[in-house]
């Protein structure tokens, strides 16, 4: 059951998409996210949303797994609309009671479910096509300015992709000794709050202890291989930047010019 | 009456995705009660996951698993009650441990069961002295003890739940030939002391051969042979045609019959390696004299 999860949830591919600069996608979401709030109303939302729909295409992503993407904030966007819908103020449409319903209740909230699911599914499509690892390599280099003010740039890199790299060894492990204890005929499915609790013990232990034995087992082999930090330290991966890179972030940046041009034109 | 039966029993990971892998296929399979059993195959052929059926810990795709003639996954069954009959001893079982000394993690098991506390007390002295545990290791924390002693700790956590079957998963993975000639006759011994039946999976063909009265030959999810150890090995040629390397004595006496030499080829152990070349020698010498 636990295999099921998918965390870093990237969809191998070797579309426009998948090819373009990580660096470079980060900015671009960036940009598109720059859309979506700069826009004032359902033209410069319908900018953005043809964006999305391009990349959409281009990154060929089955569509399933993008609606996929939605499920978790499916909470947010009914908490959202439904108090946008009773709680603002304007021309009634309908009355029930002490509840009513405005035009501008239902246009706020139209416009923010839009929003929303816009921004979910862009960010998405960023984590669909980029693999984790390349995706924190992307965010050293980017952040790598803030070393002049002593941030720890790779150093924090380095820990996200080790957190990221052990997440499925660590989820196989659990897994593994869920079954031991199970088979020593540990109950974790009945019983009060406190006795679940207390059944949880017989498996957080173990997997602490294989958490430190793994810790210290990498520390060593990091070292034996003289790791000492990102001073000096050359890629396997570079990152080249391309004409494909340079037209994309053209591109966004024209729609986000175009959403803040209708802004004025209408406002 | 055979303790373990299965019918038909097929397991399918990841259905319905791009995934999908038969791990088990239409296993049809009778273990006599107190046998002692080996089971081998390559990795990925389908024994880990067949194990771990037998105490209901995989629920089959299809087709049905009887523990003592009774189908574990019929309706008035509680699975938990299975898994005491049914032992199973992981892959590197000291990964398991948590308790703060050896005898409170021996005593897991048994107070799931929820034996009394005098009975848990006499098991897991019992156990301590057959898998040769000191007394005086029982109360010290298990993260103190050596590998081997930890190994032992945790095959002992499942063995004094005194199941009707016992089954190991590769118990001797990581340990020097000293420290897996020790276990594995622990293993023995605690098969004659408690007449309980016994199955070890492993992908050593001389553990096997030392160790096993028959052997379950398992190969890409089917069961290839399932028969005593002489007949298993005297079927090396087809062993080694599934990639099973066959014990390197066996491999001896192979070679020996091809250059011409009559002698059995059955042989996989090498003490009767030695018997079998006297008496040859002896009977080619008589014919000399």
């Amino acid at each position: 059951m636990l295999k099921d999860i998918t965390i870093g949830q990237y969809f191998p591919g070797n579309s426009a998409v998948h090819r373009l600069d990580p660096r470079f996608k980060i900015i671009i979401t960036g940009v598109f996210i720059g859309m979506l709030f700069s826009a004032d109303g359902f033209l410069g939302l319908a900018v953005g949303a043809v964006f999305l729909l391009i990349s959409f295409l281009l990154s060929q992503i089955p569509l399933k797994l993008m609606i996929k993407s939605l499920k978790p904030i499916v909470p947010i966007i009914l908490f959202t609309s439904v108090l946008n819908i009773f709680f603002l103020d304007g021309v009634p449409l309908l009355r029930l009671g002490f509840i009513k319903i405005t035009d501008e209740g239902l246009r706020t909230s139209a416009f923010m479910i839009i929003r929303i699911i816009a921004l979910i599914m862009g960010s998405s499509l960023l984590t669909y096509t980029t693999s984790p690892i390349i995706l924190t390599d992307a965010i050293e280099r980017l952040l790598s300015p803030l070393k002049k003010i002593k941030l720890p740039v790779h150093e924090l890199a380095m820990m996200m992709t080790i957190a990221l790299r052990f997440i499925p060894t660590l989820i196989e492990e659990t897994d593994k000794i869920m079954s031991a204890q199970k088979a020593r005929g540990a109950d974790m499915e009945t019983g009060s709050l406190v006795q679940r609790a207390k059944a949880l013990t017989p498996i957080l232990i173990p997997l602490f202890v294989s958490a430190f034995r793994r810790a210290e087992e990498l520390a060593t082999a990091m070292e034996c291989r003289c790791y000492r930090g990102g001073d000096g330290r050359t890629r396997l991966r570079q990152l080249h930047s391309t004409g494909a890179d340079f037209f994309a972030l053209g591109l966004s940046i024209l729609f986000l010019d175009a959403v803040l041009l209708l802004n004025c034109l209408i406002g | 009456m055979s303790v373990i039966r299965t019918e038909n029993l097929t397991y399918t990971y990841s259905i319905g995705t791009p995934f999908e892998k038969t791990a088990v296929n239409n296993v049809n399979l009778e273990i006599e009660e107190g046998e002692l059993a080996g089971i081998i195959g390559h990795t990925g052929s389908g024994k880990s996951t067949l194990i771990q059926h037998f105490n209901g810990l995989i629920k089959p795709t299809s087709g049905k698993i009887y523990i003592d003639g009774q189908d574990i996954w019929g309706k008035d069954v509680k699975i938990r009650d299975i898994r005491f009959k049914v032992g199973l001893v992981f892959q590197y079982p000291e990964y398991q441990i948590f308790e703060e000394t050896v005898y409170k993690d021996i005593a897991f098991g048994p107070k799931n069961m929820g034996l009394p506390e005098e009975e848990i007390d006499r098991r897991i002295k019992e156990i301590a002295e057959l898998v040769g545990l000191h007394k005086e290791n029982l109360y010290k924390s298990p993260f103190e003890l050596s590998g081997g002693q930890k190994r032992r700790v945790a095959i002992a956590g499942v063995m004094a739940m005194e199941p009707k079957v016992l089954i190991l998963d590769e118990p001797t993975a990581g340990l020097d030939p000293k420290g897996r000639d020790k276990i594995l006759g622990q293993i023995k011994d605690y098969h004659r002391h408690k007449k309980s039946t016994v199955l070890l999976v492993s992908h050593s063909m001389e553990d096997m051969a030392k160790f096993a009265d028959k052997i379950l030959v398992m190969n890409k999810a089917e069961v290839f042979c399932y028969d005593d150890t002489p007949k298993v090995f005297a079927r090396s040629e087809e062993l080694e045609q599934i990639g099973l390397a066959v014990p390197q004595i066996t491999r001896v006496f192979n070679r020996l019959k091809q250059s011409g030499i009559d002698i059995r080829t059955d042989v996989y152990t090498v003490e009767f390696a030695r018997k079998t070349i006297l008496e040859y020698l002896e009977k080619r010498g008589g014919k000399n004299a």
